[in-house]
């Protein structure tokens, strides 16, 4: 009986989605080996936050509320985590696999001598109580199956979307203050300010259910705006092939594919792309695809669950048409 | 200014990939293998620096032999030398085990900055520049989307999914770059030729003070023990649009029926 770390993502007091679907897998987990969830929450908000943790699976959290944990690159939360593991005696991490959170991590598994998954699909408990954790690799090309060596910390990094969120009306987790103490070298480099770009009730394609991608096919800048009617159409985020960002059409940061974000969304849909292999190494994950293109040869199709080869401009419109007419 | 870049030799993301089932590496016999495009980006930003601010630059690869004509490629974009870590022992490390390799090569170089893509496009973990940066116990701003040096002070917007933070530090630090941060410029043929001739030091992991309690197949601590392919995917519902648009109320029904809307 033991203590199931799972580091809570956070934008200020909002847990990301992800997290709470971290939860429902380390409650299912926890069930199975018999260990405690215990959330870890860095920065201020955990007292916000503490019921929906709790009503996800979290039974204890361990918090550190300095804003110190924000203020400063990484090293604040790594040191913080140390303490978490160091309190509560604890084996396993789960931590999603975002951009930051993987740099914590990589550092605190370098300190504890732990070993790392990264971007798992799937996590069952192996006969040996040691975790299983699948994984897609190359671009979701072949699937993977890993575990962590006998011994080591299980630092395992779970994907966006690999588990369903479950509110199962857990009451309040037990609340557990971290005494963090920081050396100098945890505070030597300085967030010195945060941009936030892009609307913020657009989700993130990191996260989103659903991913209206567009491509080269939409041939200038203003084609986004339909890509972004669409999306806010059916709570989508929006994404861009290479192609585009490269254009300048759409920022570099919603590109999807092999040099820019990895996506597994339920349902993607991709207009004026044509899914060359750089692009599909980014979603072909996706659960559902749709494809929209006036190429019938475009390599989309060969993936596509539905594609409609046509001029998206006249395709896109008319689907936004149906879509609000069947919305009511 | 001394920068470092360190690169990765990763399978073309085109090519068809298979897995050795014995140690359980990628088939390199199989597979044209090529310089990580991610690696483009940090070539490039490291090029700036030389440009800019005389900059020394050295490209830094481990693996073996056959992978130095992804040294060479590196070098052709106008870096000044190379430094490859061969040895039969690394083989089969897992990301933190190159880290410690790749650690224990920087630290034996001097060097004022370190710049990695943010991730190889193969493994896709993104945990080997901070676990560098660990291991020397610097500082890690990665996912740079820009970055600037001013005498020893760096300023870098570190991208996440909201945006970016402007974070600063001092020198010395390991970055790993977004392809954001600037647009790559191709090999000259002049810079080809060049490659050809630049200083190339080879190192095994005895010149190097490193760790070997983490490194190679044995001692990674994650380990993939299955592998398979994707299932193909069964063929979808294609339609042919008439030049109306009117193709729209068949994918409607279609996202209706699955339930997305």
């Amino acid at each position: 009986m033991g203590e199931l770390l799972v580091l809570i993502d956070h934008s200020e007091s909002e847990p990301r989605k992800v997290s709470l679907q971290m939860l429902s897998a380390a409650k299912s987990l926890a069930e199975a080996s018999g260990d405690t969830v215990a959330a870890v929450w860095l920065g201020p908000g955990a007292d916000a936050a503490a019921a929906a943790l709790g009503s996800h699976g979290a039974q204890k959290l361990y918090h550190w509320d300095s804003e110190d944990a924000l203020g400063y690159v990484t090293l604040p939360q790594v040191s913080a985590l140390q303490v978490a593991f160091e309190t509560s005696g604890a084996d396993t991490l789960l931590f999603a696999s975002g951009n930051h959170t993987k740099d914590v991590a990589a550092r605190l598994a370098i300190r504890l001598d732990a070993g790392v998954i990264t971007d798992a699909t799937d996590v069952e408990v192996g006969d040996d109580g040691r975790l299983v954790a699948t994984k897609e690799v190359f671009g979701g090309e072949m699937i993977t199956t890993s575990k962590i060596a006998d011994g080591k910390h299980q630092f395992i990094g779970v994907a966006a979307n690999a588990f369903p969120a479950e509110d199962t009306g857990g009451g309040a987790p037990e609340l557990v203050a971290l005494d963090v103490t920081l050396d100098d070298a945890a505070t030597a480099s300085k967030v010195v300010s945060v941009e936030k770009q892009g609307s913020s009730d657009r989700p993130d394609i990191g996260e989103a259910a659903v991913v209206v991608a567009g491509g080269r096919g939409l041939g200038n800048e203003s084609g986004f705006e339909l890509m972004e009617q669409l999306a806010d159409l059916i709570g989508a985020g929006v994404g861009a092939s290479r192609a585009a960002t490269d254009a300048g059409w759409y920022p570099h940061r919603y590109q999807v594919g092999q040099t820019g974000r990895t996506i597994s969304p339920t349902l993607y849909i991709g207009s004026g792309i044509s899914g060359a292999i750089q692009h599909r190494a980014g979603m072909q994950t996706s659960q559902n695809i749709v494809a929209i293109n006036k190429d019938a040869e475009a390599p989309i199709f060969q993936i596509a669950d539905f594609g409609v080869v046509g001029d998206l401009y006249k395709v896109v419109p008319k689907l936004i048409e149906e879509l609000e007419a069947r919305k009511g | 200014m001394k920068v470092l870049v360190p690169v990765k030799r990763v399978p073309d993301t085109a090519g068809e990939k298979k897995i050795d089932p014995n140690d359980r590496t990628v088939d390199r016999e199989s597979v044209e293998s090529v310089l990580c495009p991610v690696n483009e980006f940090a070539i490039e930003e490291a090029m700036r620096l030389k440009e800019q601010q005389d900059a020394e630059v050295t490209v830094l690869l481990v693996g073996p032999e056959s992978a130095q004509p992804v040294v060479r490629k590196a070098l052709s974009y106008g870096l000044d030398a190379g430094v490859q870590v061969v040895d039969d022992a690394v083989v089969g490390s897992d990301a933190l085990g190159t880290a410690e390799v790749l650690a224990k090569a920087l630290a034996a170089e001097e060097f004022d900055l370190v710049i990695f893509g943010n991730q190889s496009t193969d493994a896709r973990t993104c945990l080997v520049p901070a676990a560098v940066a660990e291991i020397l116990g610097l500082p890690a701003l990665t996912y740079a989307r820009h970055l600037e040096i001013d005498g020893d002070q760096i300023t870098v917007h570190r991208e996440h999914e909201e945006g970016w933070d402007v974070v600063e530090s001092s020198l010395p630090a390991v970055v790993s770059v977004v392809e954001a941060i600037n647009e790559p410029r191709y090999p000259s043929f002049k810079g080809i030729m060049a490659a050809k001739s630049k200083p190339l030091e080879v190192r095994s992991l005895d010149d190097l003070d490193v760790d070997t309690s983490r490194v190679g197949s044995d001692n990674a601590a994650a380990i993939m023990y299955e592998f398979r392919d994707r299932p193909p995917k069964e063929p979808g519902t294609i339609v042919e649009d008439d030049g109306s648009g009117a193709a729209a109320t068949q994918l409607a029904d279609w996202l209706v029926e699955k339930k997305f809307v």
